[in-house]
Parts: C-alpha cells; sequence; structure tokens
C-alpha cells in the first residue's frame, strides 16, 4: 500500500477521529496528536488493514480506546481544559455574535457529561452513524445506546433552558 | 414544514428514536431562521452540531514508508563475529580443555594419540637417516685409506723409474 492508497482510505474519516478526540480531549492540540498517533498506527497495520471489514468504525473504535487512555493516564491529570474554538463560517456575523454565546454553552454542557455519552451524541448527532455503527463503536447494544443519546440530549436541552431562561449554569 | 410534525419529530428526538432521515429533517428546519420561539432551545443544539461538524484536521501526518533495516542489521551481524573472532584469537587461550564434552575430549584424546604416533614414526625416520650418516663417514674413511694406497703406488713407480735407469 502506498502514501496514496493510505490517505486516500483515510480520508473520509480522518476529520471524524479528529473531532471525536476533540470532543473526549476538549483540547485541540491533544485531539491533533490523538488523531496523528491514530492515523500513525494505521499505518504502521497496514498490512493488516485489508482484514478489517470496517476500517473507519475500527478506527474509530481505536480513537475512542486511545483517548479514554489518555484521559485516564498521569500526563492527562494536569492537562489544561481549553474551551473549543470553533469557526463558524457559514452563518452570518450578526447571527454569529448574537448565538455564540448559547452555542458556546452547547460545548461545555457536552463537556460535563458522561464520557460515553459524549461519545454516542458525537457519532449521532455530529457524524449521522446509524446505530449499528455505533454500536461496533462502543460495544453496547442498540437500546442502550439509545437511552443514553436520549439521555443527553436531554440534558443537554434541559441545561440550555435553564441557562436562557435564569441564566443558572 | 408545519410545526405540529416537527414538535411531534421533537419529542421523537429527545427519546432517541428517529431515524437519521428524520434527525435530518429537524437539521433542515432548524438550519433556517424564522423556527417557532419556543422550539430555540433546539436551535441552538442543531446549530452547535452543524458548527462542529466543519471542523476539520489539517495537520500534516509524516508517513514514511517503512524502511528495510536488514542490511544493516547483517553488517553489524558480521562485525560482531569478526571482532569476537579476533577477541577468542588474543585472549582466549585460558584452559581450553575445561569447558569440552566428555565425547569431544575423547575426539581431542585421539587425535592427541595419532599426532603421537605420527611423532615416533618421524623419530624412527629420522635414526633412519642417522645410519645414512654414518656410512657416509666410512665412506670418507674408505677414501682417506684410497689415497694411502695412491701414495703407495707412487712411491712403488719411483723404484721402477729408478730401476730403469740403472739398467741403461
Amino acid at each position: 500500500m502506498t502514501t496514496t492508497d493510505f490517505t486516500k482510505l483515510v480520508m473520509p474519516f480522518k476529520d471524524k477521529v479528529f473531532r471525536l478526540a476533540k470532543r473526549l480531549l476538549v483540547s485541540t492540540e491533544e485531539a491533533e496528536d490523538a488523531t496523528q498517533e491514530i492515523l500513525l498506527r494505521l499505518w504502521k497495520n497496514k498490512a493488516k488493514i485489508a482484514e478489517y471489514k470496517n476500517v473507519e468504525a475500527f478506527s474509530m473504535t481505536m480513537t475512542k480506546n486511545f483517548c479514554l487512555d489518555r484521559l485516564k493516564s498521569k500526563q492527562a491529570q494536569n492537562l489544561k481544559i481549553v474551551h473549543s474554538n470553533y469557526q463558524d463560517n457559514n452563518t452570518a456575523l450578526q447571527k454569529q455574535v448574537e448565538n455564540k454565546d448559547s452555542v458556546d454553552w452547547v460545548s461545555r454542557i457536552i463537556e460535563e457529561l458522561p464520557e460515553q455519552q459524549k461519545i454516542i451524541l458525537q457519532l449521532r448527532d455530529i457524524e449521522d452513524y446509524d446505530f449499528d455503527e455505533i454500536a461496533k463503536v462502543v460495544d453496547m447494544n442498540p437500546t442502550a445506546i439509545r437511552v443514553a443519546l436520549s439521555r443527553a440530549r436531554k440534558t443537554i436541552r434541559e441545561k440550555l433552558t435553564n441557562t436562557h431562561r435564569y441564566g443558572i449554569k | 414544514m408545519v410545526l405540529n410534525s416537527i414538535e411531534k419529530l421533537l419529542e421523537k428526538y429527545d427519546n432517541g428514536e428517529t431515524t437519521l432521515k428524520e434527525e435530518q429533517q429537524l437539521k433542515t428546519y432548524f438550519a433556517q431562521d424564522n423556527v417557532a420561539p419556543h422550539l430555540e432551545s433546539y436551535q441552538t443544539m442543531f446549530q452547535y452540531f452543524n458548527n462542529t461538524k466543519q471542523e476539520l484536521y489539517t495537520k500534516d501526518v509524516p508517513l514514511k514508508p517503512r524502511k528495510n533495516y536488514i542490511y544493516q542489521w547483517i553488517s553489524v551481524a558480521a562485525l560482531l563475529v569478526l571482532s569476537l573472532g579476533i577477541f577468542t584469537q588474543i585472549g582466549g587461550n585460558t584452559d581450553p580443555l575445561s569447558d569440552l564434552t566428555q565425547e569431544e575430549r575423547m575426539a581431542y584424546n585421539q587425535a592427541v594419540e595419532v599426532f603421537d604416533l605420527v611423532g615416533s614414526k618421524f623419530s624412527q625416520g629420522e635414526s633412519n637417516i642417522a645410519a645414512f650418516g654414518l656410512m657416509s663417514n666410512k665412506l670418507s674413511e674408505g677414501v682417506e685409506k684410497f689415497e694411502h694406497v695412491s701414495e703407495f703406488s707412487e712411491t712403488t713407480n719411483k723404484i721402477f723409474k729408478s730401476k730403469k735407469k740403472q739398467n741403461k
């Protein structure tokens, strides 16, 4: 497998890997490092890549495990949490200013969710995975995934309405 | 789209029961500007999801084709063997018999016996050569004796000459 083949294979999901890593590790730099690590591991095992049925799901699982390990490791204990400095190019500037605060709140609320819910929400609402694919990545049955997803969505909205109405964090 | 159906979809959405298609409908609904005021919190959520989706990984990954290090390792191994050989040549002469097995020791002893045998034959051959030396000694003695004989014949010749002169 040449470098071009590999890039072609990895291209469709490398952003997804990055976003999942960022969801879990919060800081952009950490997420970039994690993505690089995952891609390099894939490259090292490129001989075995053909054996994997679903390279994308496999990579996502790898990413999930890698990030959870990072969070557990001592090095990450003194990791400074940097809030996501997302870029919003499509919405008009005025709208952006209006919504920036509340949109920012969403990411803060998601940060407070349990890891499992974070992963599921990320895969479902941002990456549009179907439940079977999510089941492969997180190793749970679809019903449990639905429950976790529902909880995550409800928590986000609840907290969001609270902040909007009363300014409660 | 009718607000009613959106609300129904949202309820399903909150329970995690929407399909991807239905979620796509919700996303397109909340992407527009005029959203019902009581659904604003949903709009914020969907907007956030949409924004996050556009985040890309832009860093390059340094992919190097894996080099074949085998030739370098062969040279290292060759160097090792060479230096080990030199080392044993120079310094390794402390009792070599001590670390031999029984069989090796027997083989060694047999070899030593064979060498002994060859050596004794060789010395026998040397003693034969000594006999030749003795013979050549005797020969040179014989040659000395022969000189005596020639001396004698000279003197007899002289006598004969003087006798002939007397006869004349």
